[in-house]
This record gives structure tokens, C-alpha cells and sequence, in this order.
């Protein structure tokens, strides 16, 4: 599988997040996905940045343009340093909150990529990764 | 901080959601908007989002939120504009939405709030 495209940014602030957004757009542009793909990757990357900046206090997220042999797909890595959470599977039911969100971030960004992965460590902090095939 | 312009037209409020707005900036439009639904006292809301192309579940919740603090203080809120694929994605994130009403563009959305009135006025159900 190639990796055409590689790019990191920081999540700190907002205006990181809506770069963040904007970058995967353009990403995903390149890539050929159709507009409706674009919007699912592009509305999933922006709930999980936000997950980073107000869960994780803030982290990075990786952007890779990929080539699986006539494949074309964008996925998008989210890290962070931060409290973690202590279980995984609850945190991604539809509803599951602790700061009074609808709890649709990471059950919601699921439903709208081709794959999903989340790894996570009490202390150590959290990282998902998202992959949208065109 | 930016703010989001909030346009009197007759008995109704225009607001138009811009790109890319900052959490901070829709918290204040919220807290505006219910203010100026009581000042002008405003029969509805027209929230034109014709130039959003991504409706996260934050956004999302303040549509919501627009909707049912305008509906306690009497006034009708009209989504306008909401592209396709933004209304595809927002179903499958698993905000569906239900009691919003949508409009195609302004003035759709205009003839919508005027004939929601006139059903309220026959003794009919506005809604
Ligand atoms: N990066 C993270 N670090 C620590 N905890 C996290 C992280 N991402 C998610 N969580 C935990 O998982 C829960 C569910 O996340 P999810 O994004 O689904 O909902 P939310 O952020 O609470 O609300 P919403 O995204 O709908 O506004 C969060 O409330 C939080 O406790
Ligand atoms: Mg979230």
C-alpha cells in the first residue's frame, strides 16, 4: 500500500481543528472521493479533533492519502496525551457522555468511515484512526 | 470575537451561518438570538445554512437547541438551504433532527413560517 500524501498537524486550539478540517477536505478531494464521501470523512474527523481538544486536552492528527493497488483512501489518526478512556466500549455507545455532548462523537464518526480502530490507555491517553475509501 | 449577523425581516429573524464557526461564536448566537426573539418579538427564525458544508454534532446540537428555546418563546425555526450530502452524513452520524422544519432557500422558508401562522390563527395546529 502506498502512502501518497503524509502530513501532522497539532491539535491545540480551534483553529487548529477547523485547519484540521480543511485538510482533510482537501484531502479527500485529491483522492477522488465523491461529495458525500468527502462531507461523512471531513464531519467525522471533526468530531473526533474535537474529542482530542476537549477529552484529550489537545494532541496531533495525521492525514495519509493511501494507494491500495486501484484503491484510493484517506485515513486520519487522532493522539493524544490525555486522561484516556477507561472503557472503550461504552464510551462508543450512541448517548455515552461524561461532559454533556449527545455522545454521538465516536459512535456517530464510526457509522461514517469504512474503518474504525481506537486504542486506548487510563492515564496514557487515546488514539483512533479512521480510513474512508473512495 | 466574530459574530453572526442577526437580520430583522418583517416578523421574522435571518440568521446565516457562516463556514467554519468557531464552538464560542454559535454559543454567543444562541444566547443572541433568544434575546432578540423576545426584543422584536419574533413570530420566527430562519436559519439559512446554505454555505456549511459540515455539520458536526456540535453544530448540530446548537440547530437544535435554536430551534427549541425559539418554539418555547413562540417563534417558529425554519432550517434553509441544508445541502444534500451535509443531511445524508448528519442521519448517519445519528442527529436526525426530527422536529426541524426545512426549507429549500429564504424565501421557501419564508412562505413556510407565514402559512405555519395563518393554520395557528384558523385554530388549527401550527405545527
Ligand atoms: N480523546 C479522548 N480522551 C479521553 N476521553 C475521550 C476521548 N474521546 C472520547 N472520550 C470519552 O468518550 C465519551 C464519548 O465520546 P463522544 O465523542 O462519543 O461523545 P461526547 O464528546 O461526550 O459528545 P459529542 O461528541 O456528541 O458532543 C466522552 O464523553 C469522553 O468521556
Ligand atoms: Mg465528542
Amino acid at each position: 500500500m502506498a502512502v501518497l500524501r503524509d502530513e501532522l498537524i497539532g491539535l491545540r486550539s480551534m483553529d487548529d481543528m477547523i485547519k484540521a478540517r480543511q485538510l482533510v477536505r482537501d484531502c479527500a478531494i485529491f483522492q477522488g472521493l465523491s461529495l458525500v464521501d468527502q462531507t461523512k470523512i471531513v464531519t467525522a474527523a471533526s468530531e473526533l479533533a474535537r474529542n482530542t481538544l476537549v477529552h484529550g486536552g489537545g494532541g496531533e492528527m495525521r492525514l495519509q492519502a493511501l494507494n491500495d493497488g486501484p484503491r484510493r483512501g484517506v485515513k486520519v489518526i487522532f493522539a493524544d496525551r490525555g486522561p484516556g478512556i477507561p472503557n472503550i466500549e461504552l464510551a462508543m455507545k450512541d448517548g455515552y457522555t461524561t461532559r454533556g455532548g449527545l455522545g454521538l462523537g465516536l459512535s456517530g464518526s464510526k457509522r461514517l468511515v469504512n474503518e474504525f480502530s481506537i486504542e486506548s490507555q487510563s492515564g496514557k491517553g487515546t488514539t483512533v484512526s479512521i480510513v474512508r475509501w473512495k | 470575537m466574530e459574530r453572526i449577523p442577526i437580520l430583522k425581516m418583517g416578523p421574522y429573524l435571518l440568521v446565516t451561518i457562516q463556514v467554519d464557526m468557531h464552538d464560542r461564536v454559535a454559543m454567543t448566537l444562541q444566547d443572541e438570538l433568544t434575546q432578540r426573539i423576545v426584543s422584536e418579538r419574533a413570530r420566527g427564525v430562519l436559519l439559512d445554512i446554505s454555505s456549511v458544508d459540515v455539520v458536526d454534532s456540535f453544530i448540530g446540537r446548537m440547530i437544535g437547541n435554536i430551534a427549541s428555546m425559539s418554539r418555547v418563546l413562540d417563534a417558529e425555526t425554519v432550517v434553509v438551504g441544508m445541502r444534500p450530502a451535509v443531511a445524508i452524513t448528519l442521519v448517519e452520524l445519528g442527529l436526525a433532527l426530527p422536529s426541524i422544519r426545512t426549507a429549500l432557500n429564504v424565501d421557501a422558508g419564508m412562505t413556510l413560517l407565514k402559512s405555519a401562522r395563518k393554520m395557528a390563527g384558523n385554530g388549527r395546529p401550527a405545527r
